[in-house]
């Protein structure tokens, strides 16, 4: 068997794993697969800059949390809101977002290009964080789970976990797929060109520009797509969701998960926040055991990160290849 | 000790006869109900910063909150309890799902939390919309809680925003002051206090001339500070709290204005943070629902034996935490252990009575939060000394609580 | 607003930015010099506050605790380039942003054992306590005034140092060609760690000779750190004059802003990066 091969056995695996998941998963772990899959939504959307076009957004999250804010405020108090009128108020409006702030920022490259996208979101930040009518910093609840139907029919409760779980789903399905297609089209080629060499792919006569912006669009359309899931999931937005910790946060699932691979994202998004849901923010408080070291869990997440960074550079994807390739040798043995 | 011992190794046991497929065998060890209510440990999982600005908040309340369960013997109505503490790191979009962990996955009997007022309202929305468990705050005061989101199983052990804040306004009218400015952070704390002192500051015949809310946690107050001597009031009245009150009162005095233009405030402004203060924040004037220096027996025991635990003196945030636990503790008793028992549960706490509060005894309002008395305090000697009553048994509005 | 107090915004507002240049002297030579984002820099402002009012502990004397605190933190900084950061030249950004994240979370951790979570202060030094008297009502602090004139003759000094001195020919020439400085035999990677030493120790320095006008509390390092690097990037990445006149239009912007536009307060200073960048994406002095 190639290493290919099991690589695909693994996606695959890891598919039907979550797509029976309800089925065997108890109310909270669905709430944080549902939680987990939008990460991984959210996550990939950057792979395509960071991974894909070369391209560090340091403010991914001004979209994220610009999506969250936007349903909360086409969701009135008293009734739901069709997912038909939510969705692409929505989209369409982190689509413009990201079309601005995009123009401004494939101007530059490099150092400032990160900086530039990380001032873009703090000003997005700070906009959210100090707007009383907004919720100010407390943030504001949407009280109403988008309506997935016509009128009376309901095609879907999102109430219902388990619905909401497969809607999650299928958006990440469709997601990943739509982020393939993009990428083994021409266009794909040319932005991955862009990060090889940007000046030889101008040469060739394309409007690097363009492209970048282009896909800047893409990806904060669909770090929006994610901002809606999880508000509309959780029910509460605050600005928060739009601080550069989170932007920071976002890319190191990136990298925890290997970057350019998608499902490397996702994988890193899983990863993450299993881990976090296991070890981290969990104070133990036995009485003989208050001072413990448990209490210092920031600690371990420090010297993780550190470890990670020093020594799987290339994610938990290139740990997996190398254990497939290593797989694939002993089957071509026999 | 060995009880405990004991336990564990029965849970092991059944663990491993599962695994082996011993069903039908492992059914007799299970204990019938009746029993685990006697047995197993009363869950208390607690959602509370202890990391960044606010994790001194979060200790005091912990701190006193242990103190008091173990003076009680470290049960809840005969059962032994267990703590499952998460830390909050102040972060509203990590609030809902930490709060559904503690219920959901650790199925937790009481819920103890938080400081931030965006949590809390984050929280209360859980937690309303379902019957268990019961959450009671320690610390944040937003009015929603008690008011908007009120609901059978949520009770406030601290205060409303507008408690503490309210008798401030009448102080500055009361001590000849015409026109003040306010100021605070602009997030929820803030605006709610700032709003109930201006409302009784303009009740008694003064004018508010201008709302200065920082953005927050913004600490560089130097250009706010010249606004304030450019417009020249007769007095400011300010809520920030931890890092940034000492900084701002600090500050305040640095810039010449104490001397021409008293500041006041609720407490927060000098609570637990007098000492870092030192002498800028001498004779400042503010209103809160406790001073270290109250002369009751409860309180010279609970400072001793908090000094002695801990090693420094306690604040308004480790009562909070102490009063808390006696909740606990009364809620628990009267059903003796079975939290499974919701409607006593509440019941109880709602008819609690807090003879041992080191603030003075005070009781449940229909909205289940404090009717307590407002004290006046000033820092003389980088401590605080109390001047008197400056509202006496003070019950929040609650607008909008339909328990109310 | 009237003439007197505009001009007590614009004090204001150079005063903040010099406190600025302080924190965001040490990021843009370790973000020039050596390509590296340090995101723990705000951590190490933090350690140095903490640092002082630790050592003021024991020498009950501030310049003295400064001493002792650049002392250690000097060492700290070069063990740290050492240990971890001198692996990752040769990786992305990326993976340096990454790492001094990581950093951040173990120096909280560490402030909070050592410190644990209470506020502190710092005092005024005597010579130096007291206020000039400004307007009827408000008095300027002299330690204010203080910082700004220690701001100014650190700028010179940083001017000095890299523009006239040996070891400063060396940082540029290792900042503008690694391989060529090296074929001149500079040892790149000795030069490399004094940097990020001199970074860490500037950060830790503005946190120690600001701590007894901003308190000693935790967290203090997140919100300056962000502010600092919009301040680099303003100035140019690496120059240590751009960081000085990118802290002044700040400061300057932050103060007005605050005053004449308290609801986009904090959005104006975002605001005017993307302004500085679309009209030179380098930075007011940066090389392209």
């Amino acid at each position: 068997m190639t290493q290919e091969k099991i690589m695909r056995f693994i996606l695959i695996g890891f598919v039907a794993i979550l797509a029976a998941g309800p089925l065997y998963l108890e109310t909270y772990y669905t709430e944080l697969f549902i939680h987990m899959m939008v990460l991984g939504i959210f996550a990939m959307s950057l792979d395509l800059l960071i991974g894909y076009t070369g391209l560090v957004s340091f403010g991914h999250a001004a979209f994220f949390g610009l999506a969250g804010y936007l349903l909360a405020i086409v969701t009135p108090e008293t009734e739901p809101t069709a997912i038909w009128i939510s969705l692409p108020v929505v989209l369409a409006g982190c689509a413009i977002a990201a079309a601005v702030i995009g123009w401004f920022s494939v101007r530059t490259s490099g150092i400032y290009f990160i900086m530039i996208t990380l001032a873009f979101a703090q000003m997005f930040f700070y906009y959210f964080n100090e707007n009383n009518d907004l919720g100010g910093s407390d943030g504001m609840f949407i009280s109403n789970k988008p309506l997935v139907g016509w009128g009376d029919f309901q095609f879907l409760d999102l109430e219902n976990t388990t619905s909401l779980y497969y809607l999650v789903f299928a958006g990440l399905l469709a997601s990943y797929f739509l982020l393939r297609t993009i990428l083994n089209a021409p266009f794909g080629q040319v932005i991955k060109g862009i990060k090889a060499n940007e000046h030889r792919t101008k040469a060739l006569g394309y409007n690097t520009q363009n492209y970048k912006l282009v896909v800047f669009i893409i990806a904060g359309t669909m770090a929006g797509f994610a901002g809606f899931l999880e508000a509309a999931s959780s029910g509460i937005v605050s600005p928060g969701n739009l601080h550069w910790h989170h932007s920071g946060i976002v890319i190191m699932l990136v990298i925890l998960g290997g970057m350019g691979t998608l499902y490397g994202a996702v994988f890193g998004a899983f990863i993450l926040t299993l881990l976090q849901d296991k070890y981290t923010g969990m104070v133990e408080l036995m009485p003989d055991f208050m001072s413990g070291m448990a209490d210092h869990w920031h600690l371990f997440q420090g010297i993780f990160i550190i470890l990670v960074v020093l020594l799987v550079p290339n994610g938990a994807v290139s740990l997996l290849a190398k254990i497939s390739q290593a797989l694939g040798k002993k089957e071509d043995a026999k | 000790m060995t009880k405990k011992v004991s336990d564990n190794s029965r849970r092991q046991f059944l663990g491993g006869v599962a695994a082996t497929a011993g069903v039908a065998a492992a059914s007799s060890f299970v204990p019938t109900k009746f029993a685990i209510a006697g047995k197993a440990p009363v869950k208390v999982g607690i959602l509370l910063p202890y990391s960044g600005t606010y994790a001194m908040l979060g200790n005091s309340i912990t701190n006193a909150m242990k103190m008091r369960l173990e003076q009680a013997g470290g049960m809840l109505g005969g059962r032994p309890i267990k703590y499952i503490g998460v830390d909050s790191e102040m972060s509203v979009p990590k609030a809902a799902p930490n709060t559904k962990k503690l219920i959901d996955k650790e199925k937790v009997d009481f819920l103890v939390g938080p400081v931030h007022s965006g949590i809390a309202a984050a929280m209360a929305k859980i937690v309303g919309k379902r019957k268990t468990p019961i959450m009671i705050v320690p610390n944040a005061g937003s009015n929603a809680v008690t008011g908007p989101l009120c609901a059978p199983n949520i009770f406030r052990c601290s205060f409303s925003n507008w408690q503490p804040a309210f008798p401030g306004g009448k102080l500055m009218a009361d001590e000849g002051h015409k026109t003040a400015i306010t100021i605070s952070w602009k997030y929820g704390a803030g605006i709610q206090m700032m709003a109930a002192g201006t409302e009784s500051f303009e009740a008694n015949g003064g004018k508010v001339i201008k709302d200065i809310q920082v953005p927050f946690p913004k600490v560089e107050f130097q250009a706010f500070l010249s606004d304030i001597a450019a417009l020249k009031p007769d007095a400011v009245f300010a809520f920030f709290s931890g890092g940034g009150a000492v900084k701002f009162v600090k500050d305040y005095a640095a810039a010449g204005l104490k001397e021409n233009i008293p500041l006041y405030g609720p407490g927060f402004l000098t609570e637990g943070v007098s000492a870092a203060q030192g002498a800028a924040a001498e004779g400042i004037k503010t209103t809160l629902h406790y001073s270290a220096d109250l002369d009751n027996a409860a309180n010279q025991k609970f400072r001793t034996d908090y000094t002695k635990a801990y090693g420094k003196g306690p604040n308004v945030f480790s009562v909070q935490g102490f009063d808390t636990a006696s909740l606990m503790l009364q809620a628990a008793a009267a059903v003796q252990g079975d939290m499974g028992a919701t409607g006593d549960v509440i019941t109880a706490m709602e008819n609690a009575v807090f003879l041992d509060s080191p603030r003075g005894q005070w009781k449940m309002s229909k909205a289940h939060n404090p009717i307590q008395n407002i004290y006046l305090r000033q820092v003389q000697g980088g401590k605080q000394k109390l001047l008197g009553i400056a509202a006496e048994a003070l019950e929040d509005p609650a607008k909008g609580c339909k328990l109310a | 607003m009237d003439f007197s107090t505009f001009l007590i915004q614009v004090l204001n507002g150079f005063q903040y930015g010099f406190l600025l240049f302080l924190v965001a002297s040490g990021l843009t030579l370790v973000f020039g010099i050596m390509g590296i984002i340090n995101l723990a820099h705000g951590a190490f402002y933090m350690l140095g506050a903490y640092l002082t009012y630790w050592l003021i502990g024991y020498t009950g004397n501030l310049f003295l605790a400064i001493l002792g605190g650049i002392l250690i933190m000097a060492v700290l900084g070069y063990l740290i380039e050492r240990l971890a950061i001198s692996y990752l030249y040769d990786r992305d950004h990326l993976h340096q942003v990454l790492l001094t994240y990581g950093l951040i979370l173990i120096i909280d951790d560490l402030q909070k054992i050592l410190w644990g979570t209470d506020f502190y202060s710092v005092p005024v030094p005597e010579i130096l306590a007291g206020g000039i008297q400004m307007t009827e009502n408000q008095e300027y602090p002299i330690y204010r005034l203080f910082i700004s004139v220690v701001c100014m003759i650190l700028a010179a000094g940083l001017y000095v140092l890299i523009n006239k001195t040996k070891l400063g020919m060396m940082i540029r020439a290792g900042a503008s060609n690694r391989e060529m400085s090296q074929a001149l035999g500079i040892d790149i990677s000795k030069i490399f760690a004094i940097v990020f030493s001199l970074g860490v120790t500037l950060a830790a320095f503005s946190g120690m000779i600001g701590s007894p006008i901003s308190s000693v509390f935790p967290g203090m390092g997140s919100e300056i750190l962000i502010v600092s690097f919009v301040v680099v990037v303003v100035g140019g990445i690496g120059s240590v004059k751009g960081a000085f006149v990118g802290a002044m239009i700040i400061g300057l912007a932050d103060t007005f802003g605050t005053v004449l536009l308290p609801e986009f307060a904090s959005v104006v200073v975002y605001a005017v990066m993307a302004i500085v960048l679309l009209w030179r994406p380098q930075g007011l002095f940066g090389q392209t």
